[in-house]
């Protein structure tokens, strides 16, 4: 079968299904919009992940007046606990930088951040805790410095604002699992709508597909007509799902993001990536339905 | 072209076979009647030749293919083989004769220039240059038939296989019919055809296969329809 001939046919049978064409265009788009919308929700998180990680640090506070955890119940740290743990924090590995908030430098950030409020002013500097605030090479080896320091006479506690993040960020997990599931099972219903658009078109062109067989046409050529017209109407619907990923991206950078300046959001790149996934999943949803219902009903 | 050693196809739930113990050659050229009462065998015996069915035992050579060790993907090759032409015509409605014609070709992988170049030729051998451009609906059925003739014979096959081809047909047309099938066979294809037309036979005067409950019960090489003894 020559190329002009069988893309003849591809059109008339795209043409004389128009609306069943229709509907599996405007399915698959649907379908894998939502399976982008999943994709880039993992983008979104990753974005945020980065820039949040980055800033975050472990803060080793040290005991002061009011600390209650029981290694503090020496008292007060001494100059010579503070020196030794300070060097020893500078020896881990895993530590990038550290650096020293006394409780004046403590009580000036606290001034700043609550200066609306009543608190700031019931509140002196020796009431607020001095601490090593530390940088991680890497964020995840969080434990190292726990293990090493909690417990230690003179530190009072090891917190770590990665745990605090975390929470937040297995709820924006389980809102991506959600999503990315979402979009499966939609595109799982786009490739029963090609299989189905396919049975019908087989019934439609029985006639066709009759006289083929009969002059000795191979199933292959038979059936390359129906796989071209799934293929083309998915390649279609990704078109629009493309389309409407980038509006997306768009309205993200146009409106939201001057709103909330307080994370990253993903960048174009990541449209791509989805986009070329999306064409992955549709010419392999769309190909395997496809093959899988020509076989059953267009037989040599 | 065709033979048949010993064939005995028997369908699944069925008590008596088809076709039973069947032996008989059709060679290069010939014309074949193949005549018998409905149920006698006749259609089994084309569905054999065509492999739409395969024989319960025995063995079957169709254009020098041995069919029972023939794979499901050569199949296409040997029905390229055979030009067939149904009692029901089989055209494409919402495409014109030349197109009809045509269409053999293009799915075999023709290209424009031959195409262009057999279609006037098939139109003229089945007499229908003046209605290339009509759809199917819009000539009678002897003309639908000639069309469906000439896209059976378009890709010059060695074997025409017609099932009942004038069995929608008026008298009249049918001779019509049978003209263009025999100057076919006179080009040197081999013609296998079944019918229930007594008249045609007895006026063709050709070799005559009759079938009765799945056994050959008369090769006449110059027969009739009715069996004169």
């Amino acid at each position: 079968m020559r190329a002009g001939f069988l893309l003849k046919e591809v059109r008339i049978g795209l043409r004389r299904n128009l609306t069943m064409t229709f509907a599996v265009v405007v399915t698959v788009a649907i379908s894998l919009s939502l399976l982008g919308v999943g994709l880039l929700a993992n983008a979104q998180v990753n974005a945020m992940k980065d820039y949040w990680y980055d800033k975050i640090e472990v803060s080793v506070f040290l005991c002061g007046t009011l600390s209650e955890s029981p290694t503090c119940a020496a008292g007060v740290v001494t100059e010579e606990q503070r020196t030794s743990i300070k060097a020893d924090l500078e020896n881990l590995s895993v530590v990038d930088s550290v650096f020293y908030e006394s409780q004046t430098e403590a009580f000036e950030r606290f001034k700043e951040r609550f200066k609306d409020s009543a608190i700031a002013q019931n509140v002196t500097a020796d009431q607020l805790p001095e601490s090593f605030r530390v940088k991680l090479t890497d964020p995840t080896q969080f434990d190292v410095v726990v293990s090493a320091f909690s417990g230690r006479p003179g530190v009072d506690i090891v917190q770590d604002q990665r745990s605090i993040l975390e929470k937040f960020f297995k709820l924006l997990d389980v809102l991506r699992n959600g999503a990315l599931l979402v979009g499966l099972f939609s595109v799982l219903t786009a490739a029963l709508l090609i299989s189905n658009t396919l049975r019908i078109a087989a019934f439609n062109r029985r006639r066709e597909t009759g006289v083929m067989k009969l002059v000795g046409a191979s199933s292959w050529s038979i059936q390359l007509p129906f796989l071209l017209e799934g293929v083309f109407s998915a390649v279609l619907g990704w078109g629009f799902a493309t389309g409407l990923l980038s509006g997306l991206k768009y309205v993200i950078d146009d409106r939201v993001a001057p709103l909330l300046t307080f994370t990253k959001f993903f960048e174009w790149d990541q449209v791509w990536i989805s986009s070329a996934i999306l064409l992955g999943v549709g010419l392999f949803v769309s190909i395997l339905a496809s093959a899988i219902t020509l076989r059953r009903y267009l037989k040599v | 072209m065709i033979r048949f050693e010993n064939v005995t196809k028997l369908y699944s739930g069925q008590e008596r076979p088809a076709l039973e113990a069947v032996n008989l050659e059709i060679v290069k050229g010939e014309f074949v009647f193949l005549v018998g009462k409905s149920g006698s065998g006749k259609s089994t015996f084309l569905r054999l030749i065509l492999r739409e069915e395969r024989p319960t035992s025995g063995i079957i050579h169709v254009a020098g293919k041995d069919l029972g060790k023939l794979a499901n993907h050569k199949v296409p090759e040997l029905r390229r083989q055979l030009g067939t032409v149904f009692q029901d015509f089989r055209l494409l409605p919402n495409k014109t004769i030349s197109e009809n014609i045509a269409f053999s070709l293009h799915v075999l992988g023709y290209s424009q220039k031959e195409i262009n170049r057999e279609i006037p030729e098939m139109l003229e051998l089945v007499g229908l240059e003046d209605k290339a451009d009509r759809l199917p609906s819009e000539i009678s059925g002897g003309e639908q038939q000639r069309v469906a003739i000439a896209r059976a014979y378009v890709t010059k096959p060695p074997i025409i296989i017609a099932d009942e081809p004038t069995g929608n047909l008026d008298p009249e047309l049918s001779v019509g019919i049978m003209k263009l099938l025999d100057r076919i066979n006179r080009e040197g294809t081999t013609v296998l055809m079944a019918t229930h037309d007594s008249g045609i036979v007895d006026q063709m005067r050709k070799r005559v296969i009759e079938l009765d409950g799945g056994h050959v019960i008369r090769d006449q090489v110059r027969g009739v329809y009715g069996y004169t003894g």
